[in-house]
């Protein structure tokens, strides 16, 4: 029996399977294709302090092995998520942890004061790497100084676990890493997306009403997995790797290059049930490799 | 309604021109039921520029068979695969997905269709017909070769045609045929699928005579089940996904 449980700096997940934000709604769109309670958790929707609608249709591209998007944070605020989505999804046997994200300091410092107090959310994830918004977002994950003045003012109000997102179009992701540890992350989730664009040669015109996008997909997945290395070699605190990630193999290549945990996104639009079937062959990869818990794969690629 | 991921059997893949074809699709146990203007989202392997699925309307439901019907219009790499799918190849949906089109309150029915989006019109069709309906279809094509499955729909109600090119039916687009240009109609209820154009023009002759109008929109999409946000419509009430407020909607709550 192959033990799957992964303590994420007191974070307890069943196994290391999560779902990343932005590409599993609430969890609920998932329950007809299979139970999300078998996942190590869920990453909800980007949530904001205030209503947003998101960017103009067309907001997706299709790109070789992988998809732009440019959807812009779409959601309709936390109040609205306390009200009528908490109370939806709040006994769901896993981990749902809200991914915040804001244009000021203020706003993310208000949001997750809110989400504080949810008892069911046991951690958020700060987005400070969306590509996709005007104003903050991205902007705060390519400083060093302004990555730790979000994630020190976060952490002063929220008193759980504080998972930090980070953007890959930095120049050099482990400094920025090592910041947000210092700043008191409890643990470094990698790879936003990577910024991109696609053009139509017939019309030429850009495929995006943004003009740029978010890149992800199996594209990402060697960037993706050098970058998690990287960080790895400079922070103490966890990581959970995300990039491209299609099935077990890549989970496992993850955990491999130093992931305590991954998160899928692309791929369950492809494939709904994709996460349940990762859990799985996590389990078979182990006790075909002699692993008895998932935990001993994680940074144990051989140089 | 459930939604839900399964193998189907390719039985048929019968060609009805250049671009067109029909594919029948068997489910490997009972099919659930599926209503007029869903959708399925079809995953077309061995292409590196095929990596989502494809969104394709469901054109006909044999309940008895456990069979459905796919009209694929090939205009990309991911339509032009699934053009080559061949009996005995597996064919692997999400499904059924998006909202339906709504009952008519009166028998005067009209539904106006261009090019491939005449497919989820003959699902709706039938389901007039077992409500005791008899519709008037209005389809319209660039030329004769684009008029596809007309037996189908003849067997439903009377069936008006366009062509771009005037080598069937009346020279020009839907808006121009006859059934659209009387001052005083005889409809209650225009269900429309087709090219935007067409049917912002549909819609608002729709508006003009006080007929209810109800457009199934296509917009590009990558999960079809409201997790990604990618496919929304602006509406009165803002951004709202194709895949899972639509595909069809009021035209009148739609920002044409």
């Amino acid at each position: 029996m192959v033990d799957l449980k992964i303590d994420l700096n007191g974070l307890e997940l069943k196994n290391p399977v999560m779902t990343a934000s932005g590409t599993f709604g609430y969890g609920e769109e998932f329950m007809d294709f299979f139970d999300i309670s078998c996942l190590g958790g869920v990453l909800v929707k980007g949530t904001t302090l205030e209503h947003r609608e998101g960017n103009a249709y067309p907001r997706m591209a299709e790109t070789p092995q992988g998809m732009l998007n440019a959807v812009g944070l779409q959601n309709k605020g936390v109040h609205y998520f306390v009200e009528h989505i908490y109370p939806r999804i709040k006994d769901y046997q896993t981990n749902m942890l809200v991914n915040v994200s804001g244009s000021t300091i203020e706003d993310y410092i208000a949001t997750a004061e809110v989400v504080n107090e949810l008892d069911n959310i046991p951690g958020i994830e700060l987005n400070i790497s969306c590509p996709n918004v005007k104003e903050g977002g991205m902007a705060f994950g390519t400083s060093c100084p302004s990555a730790v003045s979000v994630v020190e003012a976060v952490r002063k109000v929220y008193k759980k676990h504080l998972m930090v997102k980070l953007s890959p179009n930095v120049t050099n992701i482990a400094e920025i890493g090592a910041a947000v540890e210092g700043a008191g992350a409890d643990s470094i989730s990698l790879i936003n997306t990577l910024l991109g664009m696609a053009i139509d040669a017939k019309t030429r015109k850009p495929l995006l009403s943004t003009i740029t996008g978010g890149l992800s997909g199996p594209a990402v997945k060697p960037v993706a997995l050098r970058m998690v290395w990287q960080v790895a070699q400079a922070v103490k605190v966890p990581i959970v790797g995300m990039g491209g990630i299609m099935n077990t193999t890549d989970a496992v290549e993850f955990m491999l290059a130093g992931a305590s945990a991954v998160q899928v996104g692309t791929a369950n639009f492809i494939d709904p049930c994709v996460t349940a079937k990762i859990v799985k062959g996590l389990e078979q990869y182990c006790s075909e490799n002699g692993f008895d818990k998932v935990s001993d794969l994680v940074g144990a690629m051989e140089i | 309604m459930k939604k839900y991921i399964d193998d189907f059997k390719v039985i048929k893949n019968e060609r009805l021109n250049h671009e067109y074809v029909i594919l029948t699709l068997k489910h490997p146990g009972k099919l659930p039921a599926m209503l007029p203007g869903q959708f399925v989202e079809v995953r077309v392997d061995n292409g590196p520029n095929t990596f989502l699925r494809r969104p394709i309307s469901i054109h006909d439901v044999d309940v008895e068979a456990n069979t459905m019907k796919l009209l694929v219009q090939e205009i990309g790499e991911g339509t032009r695969l699934m053009g080559q799918l061949q009996e005995g190849d597996i064919c692997n949906l999400v499904y059924p997905l998006g909202n339906s089109f709504s009952l008519p309150a009166t028998n005067r029915v009209l539904l106006v269709g261009g090019g491939c989006g005449i497919a989820p019109l003959l699902l709706m069709g039938r389901h007039l017909k077992a409500n005791g309906i008899k519709p008037q279809f209005l389809l319209g094509a660039r030329s004769k070769d684009g008029l596809i499955a007309l037996d189908a729909f003849q067997e439903l109600g009377d069936v008006h045609m366009t062509t771009e090119d005037g080598s069937a039916g009346t020279k020009g687009y839907v808006i121009h045929h006859p059934v659209m240009r009387t001052q005083s109609p005889e409809i209650d209820h225009i269900y429309t699928c087709g090219p935007e154009a067409m049917m912002k023009v549909v819609a608002k002759y729709a508006k003009n005579h006080g007929i209810k109008c109800e457009v199934s929109l296509e917009n590009s999409m990558a999960c079809g089940f409201g997790a990604c946000l990618c496919c929304v419509a602006d509406t009165l009430d803002g951004h709202k996904c194709t895949c899972t407020d639509g595909p069809v909607f009021d035209s009148t709550y739609l920002k044409w």
